[in-house]
Formats: C-alpha cells, structure tokens, sequence
C-alpha cells in the first residue's frame, strides 16, 4: 500500500485477524459437534464451515501478503 | 466480565466469545502503536500521506458509514418499513457515489485541500468555509458522543455490561489508536471493521433464507404473518403515501433522498470524503468512491434482509421503542435477536465483535474528521496562522483526545436527557443538504460570488432548522412541507432536505446576480470552466472509472426492476 512508508499491508492484518477467528470459531464448532448449541438450524453446524471458510481465506491473505523484510 | 450484570440480556456469552472481543482491542491498540511511526507530517497525520490505493479508500470510504448506529437502525426500519429501506442503500447512495467520483472528486483532488471546508475557503473565502467548519466540527463531536452512548445502551440491552464500562473502554481504545495513528489507525480499522461486519452477519442472511426456504418462502411467511401489508416491493407502494408503511410518495425518494440528502451526505459530508481524500493519486480518488458503491449495494445483504427474516421467522411482534412495554422487544433489536436465533458461541462473539468494530470506528472516524477540521478550517486560520508542521501534527493529537473527552461528556448528557439524542442526529441533517448546494454551485458556476456562497449556506441552514422546529411544533406543517399527513419521520426528513437545498440555491443565485464575482485567476483549479481535469485517453476501458459508474448505475436499475 505504501510505497514511500514501507507499512505492512492492511490485507495483511485481515488475514491475520481471519485466520485467528477461524481458528477459534472452527474449534469451538468441532467441540460442541456432539452437542450443538440452542440455536435454530444447529444441526447444520455453522461454525465449523463458516470457521473453516474463515481460516481458509485468512490463510490465503497471510501469505499473499506477509511482509518480507520490507518493515 | 466484572461488569456483566445479572439482568435478562438478549444474549449470553461464552468464554471463547469474550476471547474473540478481547483480541479484537488488542490488535486494534497493537496497529495503533505500529502506525504511530509512520504519522509524522500533517499529510500523513490528518491524510494518511495520500497514499492509499483505490480499494484501501473505497473500503474506507463505504466503512466510514457501515456504523452498528446504521447496521442497527436500519435492520430495525427494515422491520418496520420493509425493503423500502434498501432506498437509502440504492438510489439513496449510488448516484451520488459514482457522481462524487466521476464529477467532484477531480476538484477535491486538483484543488489538494485537506477538508471540504477546505474547499469552501478557497473557493469562496474565510465566511463559508468558518460556517461550515464549526457546524461540522461541533456537531461531529456531538454525533461522537451520540455513537459512543448508543453503544452502550446496546452493550446494556445485549450483553448486560455496564454502561459506564462500555463508553470509558471504548473510548480510551479510540483515543489511544487514533492519536498514535491519525488517519492511518482510522482507515486501517475502518477495512478491518469492513470484513468483520460482513463475515459477522453474512450467516444471518444465509440460515434465514435456508429457514424459510428462499425469497418467496419467506415472501409467504409475511404475508401469513402480517395479512394485508406491503413489505416487499420498492417502488409499488409509493404510488400515493397512503399504500405504504413509511408514508412517502416517490417524489420523496427520488429528490429529496437520490437528488438531494444522499448527494449532500456522500459529496459534502467530510467524515466519508476525507476517505477519498487519502488516495494515492487522481484515478484512485476517481474509482475508490465508485468501487465502495458496489459495495454498499451489497450491504442491503447483511441489512435490510435480516430485518425482513425478522418478520418471518421471530415469534414475537416486535414494537416502535416509544411504545416498548416489559417483555417486548423494539425494532432496533432485530439484528441482536436473528444474531442470537441462529449463532453459538465462537459465531456469537464475531457478530457482537463487529458491533463493536463498527461503534469503534464510527467514533474514530468522528474524531479523526472533528481532529483535521478543528486543525486546519478553524485553529490554522483563524487562531494561528503560521506554525511549523509539528505543531499542527501536535495540536491534531491533542484534539484527538479533547475531542474524546468531550464526546464522552455528551454520552453523558445524552444519558441524563434522552430526549437531545434525535435532536442532535436531526442537528446533523440540517447543514448537510444545504452545504451541498453551495459546494456544487461553487464548483459548477464560476459566476457564484463569496457573498453568495456564505448567505446561500447560511438561509438553507436556517431554513432547514426552521422547517424541522415548525414540523415538531404543530404537527399540521407536515402536510405543508412533507406534503402529506401521513409523512412519517424518514419522509419529512426527505422533504426537508429537498426545500432546504432549494432555499439554498435560490438565495445563492440571486446574491450573486447582485454582487461581485471573483477573477478568474482566483478560480483556477476549482471550478469546472476553469479547470484542465486530466483526461485518460490512454487507460484501457477497463481501468477508467468513469465505464465502472456505468455499470454500477446499471447494476442499481436492474436491482430496481427486480424488487420494483
């Protein structure tokens, strides 16, 4: 983003941000599998796919955008 | 949780939700920190070095108004309206995007002023510009405490916090990024808040139409639901005022909202143009507006469709907040109530954490836009004129946090009078419509004279104040300014817009037709028959902005059409 100030992309924070969530979101979904929450539709299993998709797509920003030695 | 409170809540959280919240302050402070070495200069500090690319400023731009106050508010008229509401994302913002990008923006850019008030003085002088400034800076940092005290009381009502708890840690974190960070910290919590809105809300929208089975069946649940009421169609109902629920005839939507209130606040409202103002060059200024218009078409996805899912799917009726009794629940909860319906924890925690993403950046975009204004429209000018760099870098971190402590003396007021609240969001409305007028006469006629710019922003002003004050006086002007007496409170706003940006431009035409214009060298780079905008005959189609508004513009009628 910034050529004159070297500042780590901003694409790079949101994967970052992404891929933690995910991660905690895709857990959290995995151990309460056998036990869903109250919630309509729980046997859909929302957060483990919507967890995964997040890290997934974290993952991709991370590495497209990890700062190399510019900072 | 010290301050979790033991009163019924709409939600309870577990422990990996509050871990998701906690992590969200601390990369925020984390960024905040980093970037402070990067805002030396006041371009950097109050522009963030005009370096962002098209994207970064067109996320900003369309995130500076994806607040929870909007996320909140219009998922709630969406219940209460129905798809009317999707207007103010539609006609109510598009337009006036594309035209700030293709039309505007070059002036902005050319012109390199730091504000729209900045403009002002160099187009017409020190009379409109100093109007201009205080009213925003004053009513930006009301709007900063309105935010800030609204989030609370939405901490209170979801969660259960503490208010006191919710206004000092939210604020404490704004100030500290924002003042280490100037603009830079803003921007980069601003795309940051962007993805969390989306991700936190986008399964609402998702569970609710596999719930109901689709569009049409959550089209029939409605109408089983609410019989004999319109909920679904935008523009069918507003053949006359009485067929819909807000009370509005087309004419309203059209002028007062597409051609007035949306191209006043998306054109002339600092707080979002500034967005644009950090682009890195002159086509970026041009397409970073227009890339954030297909964007905030989308938001209607995570806005307006949960609050009609709310109408399908919740068993309970929900009521306007004026009327709410114990055990009932207001319009503006539905958002909290499909989150509730349809997240666990882990899920739970990323919406609430997107709420609290987009308070915080709505009070960091206020104090970011009060922080630039207060130093360069009114300190720079009319206080200190000649001051090195620094010491306007200095006095912009300064008012950052004067301007914090200040909002949260206003949370405050607002909390001991509930009443100032809609006063103060109508306050706002007030300079806006008008201001348009005269920005857009300024740079379209090179004939309108400094005279006439500040007593055509000045009687707009008055005007718009006047109409409001008699329409919340004697119920019966209604009918005389928002044509009707069925105008609800979003339709006379409309019309009001509509007159006061017509009283604007009727008194700015006729002053200058009896004063004197200024030369045309003073002109130079500001108004459009004196102004060589850089044309881009050499850029493929695909890289001009102005084929991009094209289709965006087509994109908004083909939506039109779908949900005529």
């Amino acid at each position: 983003m910034s050529e004159d100030h070297h500042i780590i992309p901003i694409w790079f924070f949101v994967g970052f941000l992404l891929l933690v969530y995910g991660f905690l979101i895709l857990v959290s979904g995995l151990a309460e599998w056998s036990h869903p929450p109250n919630t309509v539709l729980a046997e859909l299993h929302a957060p483990v796919w919507w967890g995964g998709l997040l890290v997934v797509l974290g993952l991709i920003y991370c590495l497209k955008y990890y700062p190399r030695g510019e900072s | 949780m010290i301050a979790m409170m033991a009163a019924p809540t709409l939600v309870h959280l577990s422990a990996v939700d509050l871990v998701i919240i906690a992590f969200y302050f601390l990369l925020v402070l984390a960024i905040g920190f980093y970037l402070k070495r990067f805002a030396k200069t006041g371009e950097d500090f109050f522009l963030a070095g005009r370096e962002m690319t098209a994207w970064v400023a067109g996320l900003a731009f369309v995130s500076a108004n994806l607040g929870s106050l909007e996320l909140l508010g219009w998922a709630g008229s969406a219940y209460q309206y129905g798809i009317l509401a999707a207007h103010w994302y539609w006609i109510g913002a598009i337009p006036a995007m594309v035209f700030l990008g293709i039309v505007m923006m070059p002036f902005y850019y050319i012109s390199k002023t730091h504000s729209v008030p900045g403009y002002l003085q160099l187009r017409y002088g020190s009379e409109a510009s100093g109007l201009s400034a205080i009213t925003f800076a004053v009513m930006t940092i009301l709007m900063s405490g309105v935010n800030m005290y609204a989030m609370a009381v939405v901490m209170k009502v979801v969660l259960g916090w503490d208010i006191n708890f919710s206004i000092w840690v939210s604020s404490l974190t704004v100030g500290v990024y924002v003042a280490a960070g100037g603009l830079f910290s803003a921007i980069f919590n601003e795309v940051l808040q962007f993805f969390l809105i989306w991700f936190g809300a986008l399964l609402i929208p998702i569970l609710g139409m596999i719930e109901t089975g689709g569009w049409h069946g959550m089209v029939a649940r409605i109408h089983q639901n609410f019989p004999g009421q319109e909920f679904t169609h935008m523009w069918a109902p507003m053949r006359s005022f009485a067929d819909n629920p807000m009370g509005i005839h087309w004419t309203g939507i059209v002028f007062g909202l597409g051609a007035v209130q949306a191209m006043g606040y998306w054109t002339t409202d600092f707080l979002v143009v500034q967005r644009v103002l950090s682009a890195k060059d002159m086509r970026s200024a041009k397409m970073a507006p227009i890339i954030g218009s297909f964007f905030k078409m989308a938001v209607p996805l995570i806005v307006i469709l949960p609050g009609l899912l709310g109408r399908a799917v919740l068993p309970m009726h929900l009521v306007p907040a004026s009327d709410l009794q114990p055990g009932q629940h207001s319009f503006n909860e539905v958002l909290p109530l499909m989150l509730g319906r349809y997240c666990g924890p882990g899920l739970l925690g990323l919406g609430i954490t997107a709420l609290v993403a987009g308070f915080m950046a709505g009070m960091a975009g206020n104090v970011s836009a009060f922080a630039t204004v207060w130093t360069y429209d009114i300190y720079r000018p009319f206080i200190r004129k000649t001051a090195t760099d620094q010491h306007y870098v200095a006095m912009g971190r300064w008012c950052t946090l004067i301007g914090l402590i200040v909002s949260i003396g206003t949370a405050y007021l607002v909390m001991n009078f509930a009443s100032i609240m809609g006063y103060v969001q109508a306050l706002f409305g007030f300079f806006i419509a008008p201001l348009f007028g005269t920005v857009l006469l300024g740079m379209l006629w090179k004939r309108v004279t400094r005279a006439a710019g500040f007593w055509g922003l000045l009687a707009g002003t008055l005007s718009s104040v006047g109409m409001f004050t008699l329409m919340k006086l004697d119920r019966s002007w209604v009918s005389v300014f928002a044509l009707s007496p069925r105008a609800q409170g979003l339709a006379q706003d409309m019309y009001q817009a509509l007159w006061s940006c017509v009283t604007c431009v009727v008194v700015t035409v006729l002053v200058t037709l009896v004063t004197k214009p200024k030369p045309d060298r003073e002109l130079k780079g500001l108004v459009y028959a004196l102004t060589e905008v850089p044309r881009e005959e050499h850029a493929s189609w695909l890289h001009k902005p102005v084929v991009w508004g094209a289709v965006a513009l087509v994109v908004l009628v083909v939506l039109q059409i779908i949900f005529w």
